[in-house]
């Protein structure tokens, strides 16, 4: 979990709960420093302002680490805000492009706050392209939504016009919250993925 | 998961469906609390004051017409802030905009639902307009915050639909002294219903939401998460990196700054320390470093006048 802001305990503990439910062992840890991102074997980047978070990055020069290693094709989470922290441009509905910080790492441009402000965030049933993803209830909260998206990327869930989760390789982004969800499996095809085990829907 | 602890029956006319989307569910407001969590959120008055906030790293900020501490010097009659200022500063940053009201006025808070604001703070900064009453809050898409200086007053806020609880601290003073109490006093309340849970005594949670006057699940939700059942921000007098990583020491899941910060000399940089501190704040040497960049000479000065902010709103 980076563990810089944002809701760094939900994912934890929906981490720990898949690990449980898969029968498998894993210690979910927080990761503040250069020697953190050395050691992990699977990252997410939690929700939670996603320039606050690329601003921290650099009080410890994590950054190019967390390149290197998602490049190395460690196996990679972002929901939310994590998904911009992710991308490789991220400009906001209303004030359009800023200076924020981005890694580059998912072949995407993500617009931010694309639903709305907080009043407009909502619940909604999605169809995950994931193991067991065909009815899963999505939390938006003044979430992103994939504007563009480059070759290697595959769309794991559309809203309407808009695309609320992908896929590039080992790394995967979502526009809403599995972590605030009852349904673990987001977290589980994680896991795999870090284990060498995912199976495709 | 977000605990559900506290829902009403009638929390589900507030939801609105739109389409297969159904907005304003609790879990989406008390969500939106969940995202802010190690963060700073920060008082501001003017666009220039958000745009400072926000590149140095805060979560969100707060819009008052006058800080806290100007508040205490003008003495008067302090409302929301004028929404026209509230307009531009949603215009110009791209991180949640919060405003406060006045305790009990729902008029105002449905005025600043209008606006768009994404968190609404019900505080006693303000000068209250019920002296009876909050404002139910289960009847808002956008969710609340609101202050508290024990348990028995965050629940009830939560009962009457707070999406997340702050201490109360005392604003605008620069003296942290209050809202390590409210915390303490917190913490103290929290480790007590967790045992009476854990022993497995039901009568006594039972008296205990009686004493507290709320209902039994919230108490119950207490004990058996250990903690309240929303996000808990700590706030009132915070003024430098280390009063910030205090708080978070004490296990608050962030902080709000208020005069701490503009009216300090070094905004700028009083702010990018604050966040530091608050993210590093199990690493003193980065705390260290944080509260370098600051100069106590620059701190506010801080006031002791007499006037507590703390025992605003009615007491139940």
């Amino acid at each position: 979990m980076l563990g810089l802001q944002g809701d760094v305990e939900e994912h934890l503990s929906a981490t720990q709960t898949a690990l449980s439910r898969l029968g498998r062992e894993g210690e979910p840890t927080l990761v503040k420093s250069v020697e953190d991102v050395r050691r992990v074997s699977a990252l997410i980047v939690p929700g939670g302002e996603s320039t606050v978070m690329g601003g921290l990055s650099s009080v410890k020069g994590i950054i190019p680490a967390l390149r290197e290693r998602i490049s190395g094709g460690l196996p990679t989470l972002g929901t939310c805000a994590g998904m911009i922290v992710l991308a490789r441009k991220a400009p906001d509905r209303v004030v359009g492009e800023t200076n924020q910080i981005v890694l580059g790492a998912l072949d995407i441009s993500v617009e931010r706050n694309s639903f709305g402000r907080q009043r407009e965030s909502f619940e909604a049933e999605l169809r995950l392209e994931l193991p067991g993803g065909e009815r899963f209830r999505g939390v938006f909260i003044r979430a992103p939504a994939v504007k563009s998206m480059g070759p290697g990327v595959k769309e794991l869930a559309r809203l309407g016009e808009k695309v609320v989760a992908v896929q590039q390789g080992r790394i995967v982004g979502t526009a809403f919250h599995p972590e605030l969800s009852e349904s673990t499996l987001v977290h589980e095809y994680l896991i795999k993925l870090a284990t060498g085990q995912p199976e495709r829907a | 998961m977000i605990s559900l602890a506290g829902e009403p029956k009638t929390a589900a006319v507030t939801a609105h469906a739109r389409g297969q989307e159904t907005t304003g569910t609790t879990t989406v407001k008390r969500g939106f609390a969940h995202m802010l969590k190690h963060g700073v959120v920060m008082d501001v008055t003017t666009v220039e004051q958000a745009q400072i906030a926000e590149e140095a790293g805060a979560v969100s900020v707060m819009v008052l017409d006058k800080l806290p501490y100007d508040i205490r010097q003008q003495g008067g009659v302090a409302r929301t802030a004028s929404l026209r200022v509230i307009e531009e500063i949603l215009d110009h940053v791209t991180i949640p905009v919060m405003a406060k009201c006045r305790i009990g006025h729902s008029y105002e808070a449905k005025v600043l639902q209008e606006t768009g604001v994404d968190m609404i703070d019900e505080s006693e900064v303000l000068t209250p307009a019920d002296e009876e009453r909050f404002i139910w809050k289960w009847d808002f898409t956008t969710p609340f915050v609101s202050g508290c200086k024990d348990l028995g007053e965050a629940l009830r806020r939560i009962t009457e639909g707070a999406s997340m609880i702050r201490t109360k601290g005392e604003p605008g003073t620069g003296n942290v002294a209050e809202a390590v109490k409210h915390v303490r006093i917190l913490n103290k309340e929290v480790r007590g219903v967790r045992g009476t849970y854990e022993s497995g005594d039901t009568q006594e949670l039972l008296r205990l939401s009686r004493e507290l006057k709320v209902p039994f699940e919230l108490v119950e939700e207490t004990g058996r998460l250990g903690r309240l059942p929303v996000v808990n921000f700590a706030a009132g007098g915070i003024a430098t990196p280390a009063d910030a990583a205090l708080m978070m020491t004490l296990g608050c899941d962030g902080v709000f700054v208020g005069s701490g910060v503009f009216k300090a000399e070094d905004p700028r940089e009083r702010a990018r320390s604050i966040v530091v501190a608050v993210t590093y704040h199990d690493d003193p040497k980065v705390v260290a470093e944080a509260q370098k960049m600051i100069d106590e000479r620059k701190s506010m000065m801080g006031t002791t006048d007499s006037l507590r902010m703390q025992e605003r709103g009615v007491n139940v």
